[in-house]
């Protein structure tokens, strides 16, 4: 087969999405920001809503997310993203909004901001990455930080005793009459990419019905933060994390 | 600003800032309960505002959620607003420096209660250093109007919008606890729109409505990590500032032609000091009033010029003695500055004024 068959457009298989752009990602080898990016941008494209959709960055890894995919951005404050995006939401209710958050952003400075909106029942959708970490700060313990894990911060492994059990946001959340999806997912192998994605699409989906607040929590790999080897992390991650945070949805009305 | 002799009202200072802002085209405030200000969004919860002009009215979780979605709302080219009280505004101070570096408009309202701490909840003006030396954190300037009347609230709402909007900035409405609680005349301002989305995009192509295909995307963000690129950012910064200084300062004159003392005091202390003031000339003491409307710019070339006519100036403060530095600064010794004032929610009385006026320098 010769080299112009490959790239003949019929035998086209996969392109990447036109909502990411071509700039060259600060993000770490084998951390899943760069997957979870990939799959907001093709559902932005393929829902064809990249002139209604307005994402909130945070402050940590993703803080950079407005770089990537070409889309109106804010980027907010530590933890602020769903005040933001409830302003946001409010004064363009037909826009879709969502917050892009890690662990730290969420689960540790903006748990309020967080519970609150959900408990208003704002509109909006959070994409909530979980690595049990603080990535973009050298690797220091989050709230999510499962116990006896290292961290640079808790280099002896975290101590329930002192630093108490790891903070389960999606099942609070759960709890709140203001949501109305909740779910877990990872993008560590080809199937649970697909199901992130339709994950993903199905809240953004649930910004527009008037339905209330839904949260996809992306239980994430920390290479440099974990210290491991991107194949590592991604087993160690399911061997570790995902009994702390099982998969699944934890709420679908 | 036509005036309509129908709509002379008598409002307190709170009320008349919620009327002001749903007359201006306000399209959001979003705030949290605290004394001596709870009837702005008392008010606007009363008025229902999103019923009528469609301005959504929010009560947040916390300053800290209040600021940042004034943050969210200015982001998308939205004039939108919050209010406190000091405690409360110390907690919008990281929200305050980032819609400084953001470059995004918005109106903060503080009706200051004494401090430090949780303090009280009677009147004070020491938060002066807060708003004018910049509160948060980074080289920043924020406009700063003090109103001295329940009029002034009306009508420096409508201002501190047009100032924001005008230098892309944070702009604060800073009042005390008296000039929010007391009633007065008010003449409301007329009603204004709210601005159609075409006219932000075309006036404020920054704003994250959405991205055409005709532009590139926009990102509202105060993080720059290029070091060049940030003091870039800086300079552009510094720059405004300087014009603001050069164009927007905003300052009232009392019998300052043949005085030879000058009182300097905002607000609720301007009021007092020009009692003290007719208390003084009816005892053939030729005494001035100058009056600072914006604290930031602050009136530097008037009180300057003034220094080389007078023989002292007396600033009056509810607080430990705040603006007092920047007299001084402007005089830059050339006539004594003195300082009087009260804290903890004490307000001076004219007389004490005048005695310390005696006292001081006479």
């Amino acid at each position: 087969m010769k080299i112009a068959d490959i790239i003949n457009p019929a035998n086209l298989v996969y392109e990447k999405t036109t909502v990411m752009n071509d700039t060259p990602m600060h993000y770490c080898p084998g951390c899943s920001h760069g997957v979870i990016h990939k799959i907001l941008g093709e559902i932005i494209q393929e829902m064809d809503i990249q002139e209604k959709t307005i994402g909130i960055a945070p402050v940590g890894c993703a803080v950079f997310a407005y770089k990537y995919l070409d889309i109106d951005w804010q980027q907010a404050a530590h933890g602020r993203a769903p005040a933001l995006a409830t302003a946001v939401k409010r004064l363009l209710p037909d826009r879709y909004v969502f917050t892009y958050q890690g662990d730290g952003d969420l689960a540790a400075i903006g748990t309020a901001e967080t519970i609150h909106a959900c408990n208003r029942g704002e509109n909006i959708a959070i994409i909530y990455v979980n690595n049990g970490i603080y990535g973009m700060t050298g690797g220091q313990m989050a709230p999510t930080t499962l116990p006896g894990m290292k961290s640079t911060t808790s280099p002896n492994g975290r101590d329930v005793s002192m630093e108490g059990l790891p903070l389960d946001m999606s099942k609070l959340l759960a709890q709140l009459d203001g949501v109305c999806y909740v779910t877990r997912q990872s993008v560590h192998t080809v199937a649970s990419v697909k199901k992130a994605k339709k994950a993903i699409r199905k809240a953004l989906e649930n910004s527009m019905l008037n339905k209330g607040t839904s949260i996809v929590e992306i239980v994430s790999t920390c290479s440099s933060g974990w210290r491991m080897t991107p194949a590592e992390s991604n087993n160690w991650m399911v061997e570790n994390m995902f009994p702390t945070y099982p998969m699944g949805d934890l709420k679908d009305i | 600003m036509t005036r309509n002799k129908e709509e002379v009202t008598l409002l307190k200072g709170n009320e008349a800032i919620a009327h002001a802002a749903i007359r201006c085209g306000c399209d959001g405030y979003f705030g949290y309960p605290i004394t001596p200000q709870s009837e702005i969004l008392e008010t606007l919860m009363a008025l229902e505002p999103w019923k009528t002009t469609g301005m959504v009215v929010l009560q947040a979780e916390s300053e800290v959620a209040s600021i940042n979605m004034v943050y969210g709302a200015a982001g998308c080219g939205k004039k939108a607003m919050t209010s406190s009280s000091s405690p409360g505004v110390s907690l919008m101070q990281e929200g305050i420096s980032y819609m400084a570096g953001a470059e995004l408009p918005g109106v903060i309202v503080n009706v200051m209660r004494g401090g430090p701490g949780l303090g009280t909840i009677q009147p004070s003006q020491a938060d002066y250093f807060q708003a004018v030396k910049g509160g948060g954190h980074g080289d920043y300037k924020m406009i700063t109007l003090a109103p001295a009347s329940v009029q002034e609230m009306a009508d420096f709402t409508v201002l501190a919008f047009e100032l924001a909007f005008k230098y892309l900035s944070p702009a604060m409405i800073l009042a005390d606890g008296i000039i929010g609680q007391m009633m007065e005349k008010v003449v409301l301002p007329p009603y204004q729109p709210r601005m159609a989305e075409t006219e932000i995009r075309e006036k404020y192509p920054w704003a994250t409505l959405g991205k055409t295909k005709d532009r590139a995307p926009n990102y509202i963000s105060s993080l720059e990590l290029v070091t060049e690129e940030m003091e870039k950012i800086n300079l552009r910064l510094q720059a405004r500032y300087r014009e603001i200084e050069k164009s927007e300062v905003r300052c009232e004159k009392l019998l300052c032609d043949d005085a030879e003392y000058v009182f300097v005091a905002f607000g609720t202390m301007a009021r007092v000091c020009q009692k003290a003031m007719e208390l003084a000339r009816a005892e053939g003491i030729k005494a001035g009033l100058v009056r600072p409307i914006t604290l930031f710019p602050y009136p530097v070339d008037i009180i300057k010029e003034l220094s080389t006519q007078i023989k002292g100036f007396l600033t009056v403060e509810m607080s430990a003695g705040q603006m007092v530095e920047d007299v001084r600064l402007a005089v830059n010794g050339k006539v004594p500055v003195e300082f009087y004032g009260k804290m903890g929610g004490i307000v001076p009385s004219p007389d004490e004024v005048l005695n310390a006026l005696k006292t001081k320098l006479l």
